[in-house]
């Protein structure tokens, strides 16, 4: 595939630098370290700071989840590559109200590390600084390791309803408590058509053989649980279903958002493909769609693909998705 | 000779900068089978970022001080904190001496592992750097312990390396992004532990060659 890029050492600058002037009536660089996106709202007093971060490549996320009564600081990383601590902790810093920070991120062996380390640092000014780790990637271990799981687009449910907890004046706990009873309620799964390819490296990390597909792939190539031949679209959105469903066991009635999105490379009309019969198949397993997404809301470079999230719901949950919020990448009561 | 001195070994961590450099594809090609495929591509930045910051007049502690900045500050990654924390605690059991003889040699090595597992939770076995560091390290010491000499300790602690990054080859892996591969990580190296033996590897033949030619 043929791309665009100047020299791939810049890509992540000129990437923030596009997004920051694309977007500056919601977000804006930090003064202080240009791999901190912030949100044009950020750091206002006496309410909780919410804080992402991440390597990049995953276009809208992270760095389009900033903005109104969604996250105040994103890290931004290099490619495919968690921020430093040092960005970790600037973000902290810009975020900060006075009423702690919730640093609400993927699980992967960088942030953890990165986060653990930006967030001694943010204790000696005084900053509390609480996490949520987002683990909703089914395939990527048992049900009963959960805490090993990857993070994929679930993040995007658990920053919507940390940052509208937020928004609503809770304190730390509260946010910590909302954002991680989105999460828990999370369960997300990913198909990989084709590989991706890092500018700077210059071919795929990984191949899928023409005819095949990638059951649980991760964001970043990580090779999914089982390859096969590649399905019907029909037969793919119902092994999705499956695999979500299969991990959540929801009470018959229960009410979920649905998120599905492009992994960077597949059309979205193909998304639509996927969602008219994923809506369909999770209705007739007794469940009631209340809100779904559809379109490339967490990407991974140039991947053919598709995730498919499922938050179950609650009365709490549901009136915290409704709260306004203006985001490059989400949009909610405008 | 018995030791080096620390004054202008800024040098070594210049060429092993370097060899980190000249094997970036490698490195990235490796980490690509079984990870995302940018170990080479960070730490070839890193490296050698910290090598242009670096004088070569500069000592072996100031160097590995630089490296670790850059590596905590720039880099990120997985790779950020732990080589990050493992040069900066090399460059505090360092301090300021003149002379690095096997003993203080020794002691750096030590600080490094520790700094490594401290901010990481990775053991010996999965599949990690640690694989070959852990090795590399109680070799130089036990040959140390047993009296061997500085260089033939280094030569030893090369082997265990080398022998150390071999090892992963046939493991699985249990943390980090490839231990969600489960079986399918084996027969391939790890990333880390191959960059690691390249930088215990520098660290014995640069320190070698000035021993001899001291």
């Amino acid at each position: 595939m043929q791309r665009f890029f100047n020299n791939p050492d810049d890509i992540v600058d000129e990437t923030v630098a596009g997004f920051v002037r694309a977007h500056r009536n919601m977000v804006r660089q930090s003064p202080e370290n240009p791999r901190v996106v912030l949100s044009n709202w950020a750091g206002k007093p006496g309410r909780v700071g919410v804080v992402t971060g991440g390597g990049s490549g995953h276009e809208p996320a992270f760095i389009g989840y900033a903005g109104r009564n969604m996250v105040d600081s994103v890290a931004v990383g290099e490619l495919f590559s968690s921020p430093t601590a040092k960005t970790f902790h600037d973000a902290i810093r810009a975020a900060d109200g006075g009423a702690g920070v919730a640093v609400l991120y993927g699980n992967y062996a960088g942030d953890n590390m990165n986060v653990k380390m930006a967030r001694k640092m943010a204790a000696k000014d005084g900053v509390t600084v609480e996490t949520v780790v987002a683990n909703d990637d089914v395939c990527s271990a048992p049900l009963e390791e959960r805490e090993k799981r990857r993070g994929v687009a679930g993040e995007i449910f658990m920053w919507k309803i940390g940052a509208a907890k937020a928004a609503q004046g809770a304190d730390l706990t509260g946010v910590i408590a909302a954002a991680q009873k989105a999460i828990d309620n999370c369960r997300s799964v990913g198909v990989g058509l084709g590989p991706c390819t890092l500018p700077a490296v210059g071919h795929p990390n990984f191949q899928i053989e023409p005819g095949k597909m990638e059951v649980g792939i991760g964001h970043h190539g990580e090779p999914g649980a089982r390859v096969e031949d590649l399905g019907r679209a029909n037969d793919v959105a119902d092994d999705m279903v499956k695999i979500v469903l299969d991990d959540h066991d929801l009470p018959e009635g229960s009410e979920v958002a649905v998120l599905v999105s492009g992994l960077g490379a597949t059309p979205i009309n193909e998304l639509y493909v996927l969602y008219d019969r994923i809506e369909q198949q999770i209705e007739a397993r007794g469940l009631k769609v209340w809100r779904p997404y559809v379109g490339n809301y967490f990407t991974s470079l140039d991947m053919v693909g598709a995730t498919l999230t499922v938050m179950a719901l609650d009365d709490e949950l549901k009136s915290l998705l409704e709260v306004p919020c203006a985001c490059p990448a989400l949009q909610e009561g405008q | 000779m018995t030791s080096i001195p620390n004054a202008g070994a800024a040098q070594i961590l210049r060429e092993i900068s370097a060899t980190i450099v000249e094997n970036k594809a490698w490195l990235s090609e490796i980490d690509g089978k079984i990870g995302d495929g940018d170990h080479g591509v960070n730490m070839a930045k890193g490296f050698g970022r910290a090598a242009e910051r670096t004088p070569p007049d500069a000592s072996l502690t100031e160097a590995l001080q630089t490296l670790s900045d850059v590596l905590m500050a720039e880099i990120g990654g997985s790779m950020g904190p732990l080589y990050g924390m493992m040069f900066s605690d090399m460059a505090d059991a360092l301090g300021d001496i003149d002379q690095i003889d096997a003993t203080s040699f020794a002691r750096m090595l030590r600080a490094g592992l520790d700094g490594v597992q401290e901010i990481g939770s990775a053991k010996k076995g999965d599949k990690t750097l640690l694989d070959t560091l852990i090795p590399a390290v109680e070799t130089f010491e036990a040959h140390l312990a047993m009296g061997d000499s500085f260089g033939v300790s280094l030569a030893a602690m090369r082997k265990a390396a080398q022998d150390g990054r071999d090892s992963t080859l046939d493991m699985v892996a249990r943390i980090g992004r490839s231990a969600r591969l489960g079986e399918r990580s084996r027969g391939v190296l790890d990333a880390g532990a191959s960059s690691c033996a390249l930088i215990l590897s520098g660290f014995a033949d640069e320190i070698t060659a000035r021993l001899e030619n001291a």
